[in-house]
Formats: C-alpha cells, sequence, structure tokens
C-alpha cells in the first residue's frame, strides 16, 4: 500500500511543481527554492515525518525533502544540544547529500568541459 | 524613394548577384536541405565554445557567397551585418576576418531583412557597388544566452521554438545577374505586452501584421501582387495569431501563399523543435537558401519577406519588462519580370 501513497504523494508533489513551471511561469530555480522553502516550513508544522511514515519515498524523495531535512537538523540538535545547534544542525541530516554534489560535481569536472 | 511613410523604393533596382547559407544538423535534415550550400554534420564544428562555431557559420557564408558571386574579397566595399549575441559578436569577429568597412545592425531575427534592405539602400544610392548583408545564429548561443544553459536541460514548453543553427549572407551589387531587390518597408516597434520569453511568435505576429499593411499601403498593393508572403519565425502559434489578425484587419491575404520561414526549415510534426523554428538565420537561410533560388527560376515571381524580431534583452525579460517587437520587410523579385 506504501507503494501506491508513493506514486500519488510523489506524484502530486511533481505536478505543484510542474504547475508553477507551466502555470505560474516561474523560473526552474524559482521552483525548486519554493518547493525547499514548503518543505521546510511543513517540517516545522511537524506534518513532515507523518508524511514520511504514510508515503514512504513519495515525499523522501522530491526537492520538498531536502527543505525538511534542514529544518529537522536544526530541530533536533536545538533539542540535542541547545541554541547553538540551530546553526550547527541545519547542515547535519543535509550533509551526505551536498558532500555527494560537491564530489561528483568536481569528478564531472576534471573529465568534461561545459560549453554552457 | 521613399514611397508612403515607411517604404523605401529602390528605383535603381540593386541585385543580389550572390547568396550563400550555411547550417547545422536539424536544419540539415529538415526538408530544405537540398538548397543549402553547406551543411555542419556537428553542432560544435570542431570549435572549443558555441560562440566560435557560430562566427564560424558566418564566416563560411560570407566567403560562399562572394564566391557566388565571382568576387574577391577585394572587390567587396561594405559589410552590414547583426547576430543574436551581446554586443552582435558573431558579425564583429566576421568582419575583423572579412577587414571591410562595417556596419553593425541590431533587429534580433529581422536582421536578414533589416540588413538587407541597408545594403540595398546603399547600393541604390550609390555609396556602394558591393555590399555584403549576413545574418547568422546558433542554438546553443541562443540558449546560452538567452535561456539556460544548453547542459541545464531546461524543460522548454510547446509554444517555444528552436533557435536555428545557421548563417546565411547575400551581395548586393548595382547590376548583375539574380534576384532584384525592389523595395523596403522599415517596420516600427510594436509591444502588446507579452512577458514570456517561451512564446515569442506571439509576441512578433502584431509586429509582422503591422508590417505588412503599412507596406501594402505604402505601395498601394494588395496581397495578390505577390506569389508568396513570408514572415520571419513566427512559428505554429505566432504564424496563426498574424494571419487572423490579417483576416479581421480585411487584408485579402487568402489572394497570395502567406507561409512562415520557421515552419519551412524543419519538419515540425517529426523533428523536436516545438512551435517551429527561430533565430536571426532562420529567414536568411530560408530566403536565401530556398526562396531565392525559386524566384531566380521564375517559380516564384515576386515575393515579400517579412523578417520578424523580438527586441528583448535577458536582462529586459527577468526584470519583468514586455518583448519589444520589430519587423522589416522587403521585397524581392525575378530580374527583368517587371520593369
Amino acid at each position: 500500500m506504501i507503494y501506491l501513497w508513493a506514486f500519488l504523494i510523489g506524484g502530486a508533489i511533481c505536478v505543484i511543481g510542474q504547475l508553477m513551471f507551466d502555470v505560474g511561469k516561474l523560473t526552474p530555480a524559482h521552483t525548486m527554492a519554493t518547493l525547499v522553502v514548503i518543505g521546510a516550513v511543513v517540517d516545522g508544522l511537524g506534518w513532515y515525518e507523518p508524511m514520511i511514515k504514510f508515503a514512504g519515498a513519495g515525499v523522501t524523495v522530491p526537492i520538498t525533502s531536502f527543505g525538511n531535512s534542514l529544518v529537522h537538523g536544526a530541530l533536533t540538535e536545538l533539542h540535542d544540544t541547545g541554541w547553538i545547534g540551530v546553526i550547527s544542525g541545519i547542515f547535519k541530516v543535509t550533509s551526505a547529500g551536498i558532500s555527494a554534489a560537491i564530489i561528483f560535481s568536481f569528478l564531472a569536472a576534471l573529465v568534461v568541459r561545459p560549453k554552457g | 524613394m521613399q514611397r508612403g511613410k515607411q517604404t523605401w523604393w529602390f528605383e535603381n533596382r540593386p541585385v543580389i548577384v550572390g547568396t550563400a547559407t550555411v547550417v547545422g544538423p536539424d536544419e540539415g535534415e529538415g526538408p530544405l536541405a537540398a538548397d543549402f550550400d553547406l551543411i555542419h554534420p556537428e553542432l560544435d564544428m570542431q570549435q572549443k565554445s558555441w560562440e566560435k562555431a557560430e562566427r564560424l557559420l558566418l564566416e563560411q557564408a560570407s566567403d560562399l557567397a562572394l564566391k557566388n558571386a565571382s568576387m574577391t574579397k577585394e572587390q567587396l566595399e561594405f559589410f552590414v551585418g547583426g547576430d543574436l549575441m551581446n554586443q552582435i559578436i558573431s558579425n564583429t569577429f566576421a568582419a575583423r576576418t572579412l577587414g571591410v568597412p562595417y556596419l553593425g545592425v541590431f533587429g534580433a531575427c529581422s536582421t536578414s531583412m533589416e540588413s538587407l534592405a541597408i545594403a540595398s539602400l546603399i547600393v541604390n544610392s550609390g555609396a556602394g557597388k558591393s555590399v555584403l548583408a549576413g545574418t547568422c545564429s546558433h542554438n546553443c548561443t541562443a540558449e546560452k544566452q538567452f535561456r539556460y544553459p544548453t547542459e541545464y536541460g531546461s524543460q522548454k514548453p510547446p509554444t517555444a521554438q528552436y533557435t536555428i543553427t545557421g548563417a546565411g549572407a547575400a551581395v548586393v551589387a548595382p547590376a548583375g545577374i539574380g534576384p532584384v531587390v525592389e523595395c523596403a518597408t522599415i517596420g516600427r516597434i510594436v509591444d502588446l505586452g507579452i512577458t514570456d520569453p517561451f512564446n515569442m511568435g506571439a509576441a512578433m505576429a502584431p509586429a509582422a501584421v503591422d508590417t505588412i499593411q503599412m507596406h501594402l499601403t505604402d505601395t498601394g498593393r494588395s496581397p495578390g501582387d505577390y506569389d508568396l508572403i513570408v514572415t520571419g519565425d513566427l512559428a505554429t502559434v505566432g504564424h496563426g495569431i498574424a494571419a487572423d489578425l490579417l483576416k479581421r484587419n480585411g487584408v485579402p491575404m487568402e489572394q497570395t501563399q502567406f507561409k512562415d520561414c520557421g515552419l519551412m526549415i524543419y519538419d515540425v510534426d517529426k523533428q523536436k523543435v516545438q512551435a517551429g523554428g527561430s533565430g536571426c538565420a532562420c529567414s536568411a537561410v530560408v530566403t536565401y537558401g530556398h526562396l531565392l533560388k525559386r524566384v531566380q527560376s521564375g517559380e516564384l515571381k515576386r515575393i515579400l519577406v517579412v523578417a520578424t524580431g523580438a527586441l528583448l534583452s535577458p536582462l529586459s525579460f527577468q526584470q519583468g519588462e514586455t518583448i519589444p517587437c520589430i519587423a522589416h520587410a522587403v521585397s524581392i523579385e525575378q530580374s527583368g519580370v517587371y520593369a
């Protein structure tokens, strides 16, 4: 059943992004940033975790999950270490994704030259 | 000389004594492939940057146009050209190679007819005896400058147009063998408030209509005086709008064929070009490669090429400005048919 919900909820998030792109005429960068902020706000309200339990990868794969991870890391660290944790925790959960982006970009830049 | 409000009448009948067209792989797979002088199989043309590739296209087209006109570089007196790049660098660098007096013009995709009109004016007035009009565009340079880097792979709506990779050049002289440039109507800016750079055809259609109507008023002609009236790069969406507007304004376009270079260069149903072709080279390669051969052979006696341009900059549309548009029309006819 979770596969069905993952498909439906994940698909619904992508439909929202596509509508922002096509109907709202937002640029790809604006669309992505807006979805990240929405994910952050939803997690701030405490609704993202229940959604993950309900739809699994349907909400962890779309970009909204990045906003969720940023806020989630900050809140967890706030709870564990105090106010300074809001700063230090932001990249705790997301560090794997960000590091991977840097490392793979670097490796790609060694072998190919973009023409833009 | 001046006829009506916006039209230049060339009573000395300048002649297009040589033309050349060079295109990229997608255009080489299109229905007009047989009419182009040179087809590059690769988009990069073994150049280090897209900009260098675009420049190469224009240099090759200029060289071939001179060759087709049986003329040497030394005999060429003036060069008039423009392109879509910031500071029209493709033409400037090609002009550096040519080494002749140069006038850079910017009319976005209307540059083909803008430069041909100016070249014809120079020859008609006796200010020069051999003038080259040229323009070029490259799909990847245009994508990079006006949209997103090509590697980014951003989605496009079906109203978007596909910038043509190619260059077209024409040599205009007071006499010789070739089609005659009869007159030109210089367009004015028309801006009906469209802000979407992925729907340029719709933005440019009213400018094309304005120029066509002004041309017919200035010359006292009707569409039936032309075997073909062709717009530059309105593509599916824009050409439909232009046809509707002309009908609504009571212009009897059914007297002639009304086509669009952006729809002629590609097989729009089969090739992945969204609404059709666009770019400076669009009207240039279709006119200089395909249409003028038909004029020369007598298949078409007289044509009106209405090259359309969207005069936006990447900065202006990012700041939410609307797209100012223009269209320049040039009437070209078979020599000796109408005198």
